[in-house]
């Protein structure tokens, strides 16, 4: 981030906010489909970050055309309830993997589904 | 620079209950990790810490203001539900300790992340903005992932945690998507503002997605169809105690914030909403009973009745009368006592390794045990909705809301399907009553029975004096 035009708040460079509600739409989607395809618990797990990482580009997208902090302040609340999540389910993954040595949600069929 | 500034004494008021209740589980984390084999004190430390939260409940009642710019909800509705969280917190705790020693896994994290887990839920029942509701959810979902998980050697544990996981991560990213887009449309996170944009605000059809998106994040907390697919295998791989304690205070608290969010801001007249509503109610009824009839393993049957529930809970919110707000939370306070007494039971009769949880391992319980027999008839009954015991009367609130608000279709089929969960409720009793069986119990715990024989007192009562709580509810919204 150098350089004279990195942050363009005029006019001129505004890129507009359809443009970040797009890419944030995509990439929610990807997120989405990711969790439906993939099989394994960590790419899963990966995928639903990517979920709510195209939700703070939303937020901030949002706060920055509303002239309005509250949504930066909710994507602050995202990254920390984002790293809290990170640390349970990595420690459940790896708990289960101790189990079971395998992270593939496929195998996992104690319980029926 | 003065604290004072940026909170007011009003503001800690408000928030006492939640903030004693925080004060008490850093010290019984402190507690936990700095003394060895500590979990009896720990132990009291929640149990003192929740007490403290209740008197300081309880002497909030009376207020009825906001606290730190609007975010939290200050008496009346915050603090019954708070009052609620936090007596169906200390009945599981008292329910969790036999169970814990007989499983030989009795370790102090896990008081503390029961009571970490209501301090998500008190928010959620207090919140007055998105930001509070995603949190509460949030710090409630956390400590749930964990303690579903808290059998940590069992497979069957893991797996469950590792499902209600992925899945409650997987919606927590649409009700946050859904927040985002409230917010770009109204500018705004708080509740009240948003409501005040009512009618305009829903001509962009963002604003109507991310209401969808919010309602989707809901259904899945609130386990209703097609968002129930967790529940099944995760109520059953759960230790018992989580299980009781996941399925009435998670529900509730889900429960109360949905309340919050969906009919206080637009009093649900958006008819789309309310058809949307509806059919989910009537999705989670249809499909909740019908696998019920099936089930061979009482804690997943109470599982699948616990998304059947949650339809019955739904129809109070598609009326979005006041009289279907005060029905969901009488079902509320009657579920949450049935479903602790019935898995108090469970947990009880339940032997190492997850045995002894079938219908047939039920058999002729009313010779060897006839009072935990007499017990769970009596939550079955409530269940169903018989008449002496509360959750006849919550139904009848349910039901006569869809009736006020032009959804009889709803009432119907809700009478219809509560005909059809007869067959599974009763199936138990029939078994502990007319079939031959009974084989070596574990030994039973006082503490448990105690704790059982409250809540069957409970729902009794509240099914003779139904007043007691309703008179209450009446004043309240």
């Amino acid at each position: 981030m150098t350089g004279k035009n990195a942050c363009p708040t005029k006019s001129n460079f505004m890129i507009p906010l359809n443009h970040y509600l797009l890419l944030s739409a995509f990439l929610f989607s990807c997120g989405v489909l990711g969790v439906v395809v993939r099989r394994n618990a960590i790419v899963v797990f990966m995928c639903i970050e990517l979920m709510l990482n195209a939700v703070n580009l939303s937020l901030i997208a949002f706060s920055s055309y509303l002239g309005d902090a509250t949504g930066q302040m909710l994507v602050f609340f995202v990254m920390v309830v984002a790293a809290a999540e990170a640390a349970v389910g990595l420690a459940i993954i790896i708990s289960l993997f101790r189990n079971k040595q395998t992270v593939n949600v496929d195998e996992l069929n104690i319980l029926k589904w | 620079m003065d604290m004072m500034e940026y909170f007011s004494n009003a503001d800690l008021v408000g928030s006492s209950p939640i903030l004693a209740l925080g004060t008490f589980s850093l010290i019984a984390l402190l507690v936990n990790s700095l003394v060895k084999n500590s979990q009896k004190i720990v132990f009291w430390v929640c149990v003192a810490g929740v007490v403290v939260s209740l008197w300081f409940a309880f002497d909030n009642f009376e207020l009825n203001h906001t606290a730190f710019s609007d975010m939290l909800l200050v008496g009346g509705y915050a603090s019954f539900y708070s009052i609620l969280f936090l007596v169906i917190t200390l009945f599981a705790l008292f329910l969790s300790v036999p169970y814990l020693e007989k499983e030989e896994y009795h370790l102090g994290e896990y008081y503390i992340l029961i009571i970490l887990s209501t301090i998500g839920m008190m928010l959620m029942g207090s919140a007055g903005d998105l930001i509070t509701i995603f949190l509460g959810i949030e710090i409630m979902s956390v400590a749930f992932y964990v303690l579903a998980g808290y059998f940590r050697t069992k497979l069957s544990s893991n797996e469950s945690a590792l499902k209600y996981f992925l899945l409650g991560a997987f919606a927590t990213g649409f009700l946050l998507y859904g927040i985002a887009l409230i917010y770009g449309t109204t500018g705004t996170t708080n509740l009240i503002r948003i409501a005040a944009q009512y009618p305009q605000a829903f001509m962009d059809p963002l604003h109507l997605i991310g209401w969808g998106l919010v309602l989707i994040g809901f259904s899945f907390k609130v386990a209703a169809v097609p968002f129930h697919m967790w529940v099944p295998d995760v109520y059953e791989g759960a230790p018992t105690s989580v299980t009781a304690f996941m399925s009435t205070g998670g529900k509730a608290a889900a429960f109360s914030a949905f309340i919050l969010a969906f009919s206080v801001p637009m009093s649900m007249h958006d008819p789309k909403l309310t058809m949307v509503i509806a059919i989910l109610a009537a999705a989670s009824m249809l499909i909740g009973n019908w696998f019920g009839l099936s089930q061979t393993n009482l804690k997943r049957m109470l599982a699948y009745s616990s998304i059947a529930h949650a339809g019955y809970m739904l129809i109070g919110i598609a009326s979005g009368t006041q009289l279907g707000q005060q029905g969901i939370t009488f079902y509320l306070v009657s579920y949450g006592l049935t479903n602790l007494g019935a898995f108090g039971v469970i947990a009880m009769l339940e032997k190492e390794n997850g045995k002894n949880l079938s219908y047939e391992d039920y058999a002729g319980l009313a010779r060897t045990k006839p009072a935990l027999a007499a017990l769970l008839s009596m939550f079955m009954f409530s269940l169903t909705g018989i008449p002496p015991f509360a959750g006849f009367v919550g139904k009848y609130y349910l039901f006569a809301s869809a009736v006020q608000s032009n959804l009889t279709w709803l009432a119907i089929l809700g009478v219809i399907t509560s005909l059809f969960s007869t067959y599974y409720y009763l199936r138990i009793v029939v078994y502990m009553y007319f079939r031959e069986g009974g084989e070596e119990l574990p030994p039973l715990s006082r503490i448990s029975f105690a704790t059982v024989v409250l809540s069957g007192i409970g729902i009794v009562v509240l099914g003779i004096v139904p007043s007691l709580i309703l008179d209450v509810l009446k004043s309240m919204f």
